[in-house]
C-alpha cells in the first residue's frame, strides 16, 4: 500500500468521510461509481412499473399519489447522478453505460406491475427494501453518497406508507380484492428479497466495499432486518407471505425463511427476466426522444457564450 | 471590490453551511480572507467561496409560484396515511 492509500484507509476507519476533492484510491472511486449510479439507475428504470399505473389509478386521489411518488423517484435519479458526477464521470457516459448494459439496476424492475395491488406491493416492500438498505447508506464513507441518502431517506417515507396503504385498503375490500392483494404479494415477496444480492459468502464486491465502508451492513443482515419487520405487517393486515418455511427463531431472534430461488435472479440480472428488454427499450427510446432538448439547452449555451449577459 | 459569499463545512460529511461575507479583490484573496474572517477557532475543515453576484436566487415576492402548491398535497407527507398502531414505526 501507498502511503496515500495507508491514510486513506486510516481516515475511512476513524469514520471520516471522503470528499470529492480528496485523494482517493481509483478502484474506490470506480467501485462508487458503479455502485451509485446503478443506484441512479434503479430509481429512474423503477418509475415505468409504477409510470404504468397512473392513468388507471382507481381515484383522483390514487393518482396524485402515484404522480407524487413517481416525481420524487425521478429526483432521487438526479441527486444520485449528481453525486456520480462528483466523481469525474459524465451523464452521459452513465446513461451510455446503462443503454450498453454495462451498468445495472435492481432486477426488482424487471417484474410487470399486472394490477393495481401491484402498486400497493411495490411501495410496501420494494421501497420498504430500498430503504432498509438506504437507512444504512447514509452511513457510507462518502460524503455527497451518503447526504444524497439522508435526503432521500426522508422522501421515501411515504412511498412505504402509501403502499402499506393500499394493501390495506384492499384487504378490506371484497373477496376478490383481498385475493388481488395477496396475489401481488405472492408473486413481488420473493424478488423483493432477492433485491438486497447475493448471500454474503457469494457476493463478489462486498469485502472490499466494506472495508472500505461504501458498504455498511451486509446483504444478508439487510434482508433479514426487511424480512423480520415484513412479517408482522403482513399479519396486521391479514395477508401471508409466501413462505411455508418463514418462522420465528427463538435463539437467534430472527425469523428463518426458505430458500430463495437464486437461480431465478441470476436469469433476471443477464437479461432474461419478464420485463428486461421492454425497460431498457423504453429508456433508450424516451432518451432518444428527448435530443431535441438538450440540444436545445446546447444551443442556449452557445448563443450566451457569444454574448454574454453580465461582465465577467 | 467585490462581494463573495462563503461556505463552511464544519465537519467532513457535512453540507457546507452558508457563514457570512466579504469584500476580496479575486476568488483567491476571498479564500484567504474567509479564511482570516471565518476560520480563527477551527470551525470547519473546508472553504467554498462564491461571487455574490454569481448567486442566482428566488424573491420572497416569487413565493407563491415556488411554494403554494405543495400546500393542497398534503398526500406528499408520511403522516397523511393512517396505519394500524403496530405498524405506524414504518
Ligand atoms: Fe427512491
Ligand atoms: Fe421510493
Amino acid at each position: 500500500m501507498s502511503e496515500e492509500e495507508i491514510l486513506f484507509q486510516q481516515r475511512i476507519d476513524a469514520e471520516l468521510k471522503v470528499e470529492p476533492k480528496d485523494w482517493m484510491p481509483e478502484k474506490y472511486r470506480q467501485n462508487l461509481i458503479r455502485q451509485i449510479s446503478q443506484h441512479a439507475h434503479s430509481e429512474v428504470i423503477g418509475m415505468q412499473p409504477e409510470g404504468n399505473w397512473i392513468t388507471r389509478a382507481p381515484t383522483l386521489h390514487r393518482k396524485s399519489i402515484l404522480l407524487a411518488k413517481i416525481q420524487d423517484e425521478g429526483g432521487h435519479g438526479l441527486y444520485l447522478y449528481s453525486a456520480a458526477e462528483t466523481l469525474g464521470i459524465s451523464r452521459e457516459e452513465l446513461v451510455q453505460a446503462l443503454h450498453s448494459g454495462a451498468a445495472k439496476y435492481a432486477s426488482i424492475f424487471n417484474y410487470p406491475a399486472l394490477t393495481w395491488a401491484d402498486m400497493g406491493a411495490i411501495g410496501w416492500l420494494v421501497d420498504g427494501a430500498a430503504i432498509v438498505n438506504q437507512i444504512s447508506l447514509q452511513r457510507t464513507s462518502y460524503g455527497p453518497y451518503a447526504r444524497s441518502m439522508v435526503r432521500i431517506c426522508k422522501e421515501e417515507s411515504f412511498h412505504q406508507r402509501q403502499g402499506y396503504h393500499i394493501m390495506m385498503v384492499l384487504m378490506q375490500g371484497s373477496q376478490e380484492q383481498q385475493a388481488m392483494a395477496q396475489d401481488a404479494l405472492d408473486r413481488f415477496w420473493w424478488p423483493s428479497l432477492m433485491m438486497f444480492g447475493p448471500h454474503d459468502a457469494e457476493s463478489a464486491n462486498s469485502t472490499q466495499s466494506m472495508k472500505w465502508k461504501i458498504k455498511r451492513k451486509s446483504n444478508d443482515e439487510l434482508r433479514q432486518k426487511f424480512i423480520d419487520q415484513s412479517v408482522k405487517q403482513a399479519e396486521v393486515i391479514g395477508l401471508k407471505i409466501p413462505d411455508p418455511a418463514l418462522k420465528w427463531n427463538k435463539a437467534r431472534e430472527h425469523y428463518d425463511f426458505g430458500k430463495i430461488d437464486w437461480d431465478e435472479f441470476a436469469r433476471v440480472i443477464k437479461g432474461d427476466g419478464p420485463c428486461n428488454r421492454q425497460r431498457l427499450q423504453h429508456h433508450i427510446r424516451t432518451h432518444n426522444e428527448g435530443a431535441w432538448v438538450r440540444d436545445a439547452v446546447a444551443a442556449y449555451e452557445a448563443k450566451h457564450k457569444k454574448q454574454p449577459t453580465r461582465a465577467a | 471590490m467585490k462581494l463573495y459569499e462563503v461556505f463552511i463545512r464544519s465537519r467532513r460529511g457535512l453540507d457546507h453551511k452558508h457563514t457570512g461575507s466579504l469584500l476580496a479583490d479575486s476568488p483567491e484573496q476571498a479564500l484567504e480572507y474567509a479564511r482570516d474572517i471565518y476560520t480563527r477557532r477551527s470551525e470547519g475543515v473546508s472553504i467554498w467561496v462564491v461571487s455574490s453576484a454569481d448567486i442566482i436566487a428566488s424573491q420572497e415576492t416569487d413565493c407563491e409560484s415556488f411554494y403554494d402548491p405543495h400546500d393542497d398535497k398534503p398526500y406528499r407527507h408520511a403522516a397523511h396515511y393512517q396505519l394500524p398502531d403496530e405498524v405506524n414505526s414504518m
